[in-house]
This record gives C-alpha cells, structure tokens and sequence, in this order.
C-alpha cells in the first residue's frame, strides 16, 4: 500500500445501490447481491480508468463517490 | 468448582494453588446491598486524586487498554485528547456505559454499584486532558444504574468542590449506540447512529470539542491506577494484558454473572469464578454477539485476553449440552439484523438475508446452495458499513459453521439438534425501534 495512485471510495450510509458506477468503470466497481458497489483495492493508475472514476464520482446520484489518494486507508 | 474440573480437563502439570483473586472494581461492599455511598466509598479508598499530566505517564507504564471492545492504549487516547485541547480549548469527557452487547452486564452494573469510583474516574480523566465538561452516557433501559448514578451526583454535590457538573445523557438500547461516532451524534442531539468516517473524537468530538470517549470499566480502572500506580495495577494479569477485566458470564453456568478475572486466566478458570458448568458445554461464545464460537472440547486453556481471542470485551456465553449453536447463531444473526442502523446497504439488506437462510439451516431445511449463499454474503458484507456491526455478525456466523461444521453437516442432511426451539442465553430485552 506505499502507492500513492488514487481509489474510488464509497460513503456507505449515502449509497442507496443505484449502480451507475458500475456499468461507468466496471473493471474497478462490482456489485453485490444487493446492488451495492465493492470497490476494487487496486489504485487507479491508468489515465483512462481515472477519467472513468471521475465520470462516476459525477453521475453518482447519491454523491456517495469519491476519489482519494492512496494514503487514505478508508473504504 | 468441581463440576468444572470434570468436565473440562485441565494440564496435569498444573499446580493447584489458588491465585490472588481479590476483587478489585467489586471490592466494597457486597453486590447485593446495592450501591456504595459516598462516605463508605471515601472512607475505603480516601479522598480521589486530583488528575493532571503527571498521569499520562503512570497511565502508559500501567498498559491499560480500553475495555469496550476496542482494546486501544488508554494513554494514547488520553494523550491525544490533551494535546487538542491545548490548541483548541477545553474537551469533553465522556463515559460510555451504553453497553448494547446483549449478553454483557458489566458496565451498567459496575455504574449501579460502584458510582462514585465511576465518578472520580470521570473527575480525574477531565482534569487529565483538560477537559471542563463530563456526560455520562447511558442506555435509557438501565434504570437503576441511572437512579444510582443521580442519587450519587445528588450525595457529592454538598462537598463536591473538586467535581465538575455532569450531565446524564440517554440513549436508545441499540446494539450500535456505543460507538464513539453514534456516541458523539447522539450527545449533540442527534440519533445515535454511527457515522461514516467521521472525524476522531479527540480532534472533533461533541459540539466540535476535543472529546474523549471511554467505556465506563475503563475509568474505573483509571480511577484506580491513579489511587494505586501502575505497578499495583500490573501486579495482576499479564504482560500484554495486565491487570483485572469484568467478564459477563451467562447461560449454562451455575451462577450466571458479572464476575472480575485476571486478565490472561484460562476460560476454565473464568468459569469456574461463576461456579463452574452445568453440563459438558456444546458451545462457548467468547466475545457476545460479535464474538466468536470455541469449541469447549478444546478450548479450557483458551486464555481470556484479547491477542488469543481477538477481543476485549468480557462476556462469556456458555452454550449448554442441549443447546445447538446454528439455533443459536441464528438467532443472534437475525437479532443483529434488526439492530442495523439501516444506514448502509450490505448491512440493512445483507444480514437480513443470512439470517432466513441460517433460520433454514438451523431448522434442518437448507441445501448446499444456501450454505454457499451465506458463505458468500459474509464474504461480501465483511467490512462494508460505516461501522463494524455487520462485521461482527459475519464474525459469529463464520466462526460458528467452522466451529460445528459436523452439526452443519447433519442439518444439511436434514436432521437437527433435537429441542432446537430452545434457546440457552438470556434474551436481550424487547425495545421499541428508534435511536433517540
């Protein structure tokens, strides 16, 4: 975890499991039984993934997405 | 005591001699008359130390670690809180006795008996971090704990010069409400529902103070260490686990209780404190509801300290012979559900779920398609709130199929524990839903 490439992160409690993250960035957002997203641990490191996580972080309806840098340990 | 020694085989090696086993939070008068007085209180330990800095230090040498669960280096969060009130002004102190553990008593009873110890605690930590406000913060069910604690505020108040003003505040009886963020939520007025990644109490706790947030087995300790050094207090337990801890002992047991152990004693030992088990246990449910099963076949050298079972939080479930654990895990998975805060997805719709299918599993009419399913959900609901009740289901849940995997088997081939109806752990009060 010394990377320093940047993770989508999801606030649990705003989340109500529309799922447009991931039909947006599919490679990093799956979802649960539930419609939830699981986010992959992996950082964002390719350009074209980045711009997809920041196009999910915009559609989010909820405003539950968020981009952090990999020094920030939370979901 | 004997009953015990049966049926739980102990070392051979082992020399029997009786350790010190005096009590040191329950040392006072008896438990049956109630609570301590405030001059029989002075009178036994004199007047309370006046808290300062010069305690952080004994508190670090000392090792305690918070006892709510967390099992954090007291100092540490005692030393952060300190540092934040220099920069920014005066904190809060909080002492979380909300307890929503249904099988543990421990907090609630040591704030009925023992007030006064829980209050110097609560004077000496705010003078230690510098803090000018203290709210003790209780589950609204615990009625005579919060009758004890007016009665003692009220008895202090004549000669209580040193004391700062306490506030009493209550809460919903949640499982969640004694986490610190649903603690600082609810003290500002708020539900007390945990939140996502909120900021640490010690920077931006209540109303936006520095605020130290201590489960209340914690202060007494505190109060205790600060009477005694940390050289008393190590005299007891173990290294990495020095001192006594309050253990909640129930089910199956001849005298189901809170009882006060040394930290690092085997589980026989714990259990023979509440004379001992009634039967060859079927199940032992170290932990409460978020803890983890063990088998009792062999487990009696189990030591009760948190780096061999994983958490601090005395409470002990003594599942007896005619008991199943899938009955059991069942239901507490099912009881966890409806204490979701109904705040994040996975928890709200995922523990439901796991609780139908090992309702099915434990009644003897699940196929391996659900035991896959709930093996599954675990997987994808492990770490997924904003706090970590569905962690913890998912904790008992596993640890159950692993632990009685031969009772899995015969319930998948459709025959069950015989008297699965029966349940051998007290059952948590029934409360009205709501979080205020």
């Amino acid at each position: 975890m010394s990377d320093s490439g940047a993770r989508l992160r999801v606030d649990p409690t705003r989340c109500d499991g529309a799922g447009y993250c991931a039909e947006i960035i599919p490679e990093v957002v799956s979802l649960d039984d539930w419609g939830y997203p699981i986010l992959s641990e992996h950082p964002l490191g390719d350009p074209a993934l980045l711009r997809l996580a920041e196009r999910a972080v915009a559609q989010c309806p909820r405003l539950a997405l968020a981009l952090t840098s990999g020094t920030d340990r939370s979901r | 005591m004997a009953v015990t020694l049966r049926v739980l085989p102990m070392p051979a090696d082992e020399p029997l001699e009786e350790p010190d086993s005096c009590p040191r939070l329950l040392a006072g008068p008896s438990i049956d008359r109630g609570a301590e007085r405030f001059a029989d209180h002075e009178r036994r330990l004199g007047r309370r130390p006046i808290g300062g800095e010069w305690l952080l230090d004994v508190m670090q040498r000392s090792g305690l670690r918070g006892r709510g669960g967390a099992w954090f280096p007291t100092h540490r969060k005692w030393r952060g809180v300190a540092r934040a009130a220099q920069q920014r002004g005066p904190a809060t102190v909080v002492v979380n006795a909300s307890e929503g553990e249904p099988l543990s008593a421990k907090d609630r009873m040591l704030v009925e008996h023992r007030p006064h110890l829980l209050l110097d605690g609560a004077m000496i930590a705010a003078e230690t971090v510098g803090a000018d406000a203290v709210v003790i913060y209780l589950s609204r069910p615990a009625r005579s704990a919060t009758r004890s604690l007016q009665h003692a505020l009220a008895e202090r108040r004549p000669r209580g010069s040193r004391d700062l003003p306490v506030r009493l505040v209550t809460t919903k009886h949640r499982y969640v409400a004694g986490e610190s963020s649903s603690v600082v939520r609810r003290i500002g007025g708020g539900p007390s529902k945990p939140s996502f990644a909120p900021p640490h109490p010690s920077e931006r706790g209540v109303l936006g103070r520095p605020t130290l947030v201590q489960n209340a087995e914690t202060i007494v300790h505190a109060a205790l260490i600060a009477r005694y050094g940390d050289g008393w207090f190590r005299e007891r337990g173990t290294d990495s686990a020095p001192g006594t801890g309050l253990v909640t002992i129930s089910g199956d047991v001849q005298q189901p209780g809170v009882y006060e152990v040394d930290l690092g004693s085997r589980l026989v030992d714990a259990l023979s404190a509440a004379g001992g088990v009634v039967s060859l246990p079927r199940g032992v449910l170290i932990g409460g509801y978020a803890g983890t099963w063990l088998d009792p076949r062999n487990s009696s050298d189990v030591l009760l300290s948190p780096d061999e079972t994983s958490h601090a939080c005395g409470v002990i479930g003594v599942l007896g012979r005619d008991g199943c654990a899938l009955v059991e895990t069942a239901h507490i998975v099912a009881y966890m559900a409806g204490e979701s805060a109904g705040q994040c997805g996975p928890c709200l719709l995922g523990l439901p779920d796991i609780a139908q299918a090992m309702s099915r599993l434990a009644a003897g009419c699940a196929d391996r398609g659900d035991l896959a399913r709930i093996h599954r959900w675990c997987d994808q609901i492990d770490g997924r709130g904003a706090c970590h009740h569905p962690d913890g289901a998912v904790r008992n849940v596993r640890s159950a199929l692993e632990v009685f995997a031969d009772d899995v088997e015969r319930h998948l081939r459709g025959s069950p524990c015989l008297d699965r109806g029966r349940t051998a752990f007290a059952r948590p009060p029934r409360t009205q839903r709501g979080w205020r």
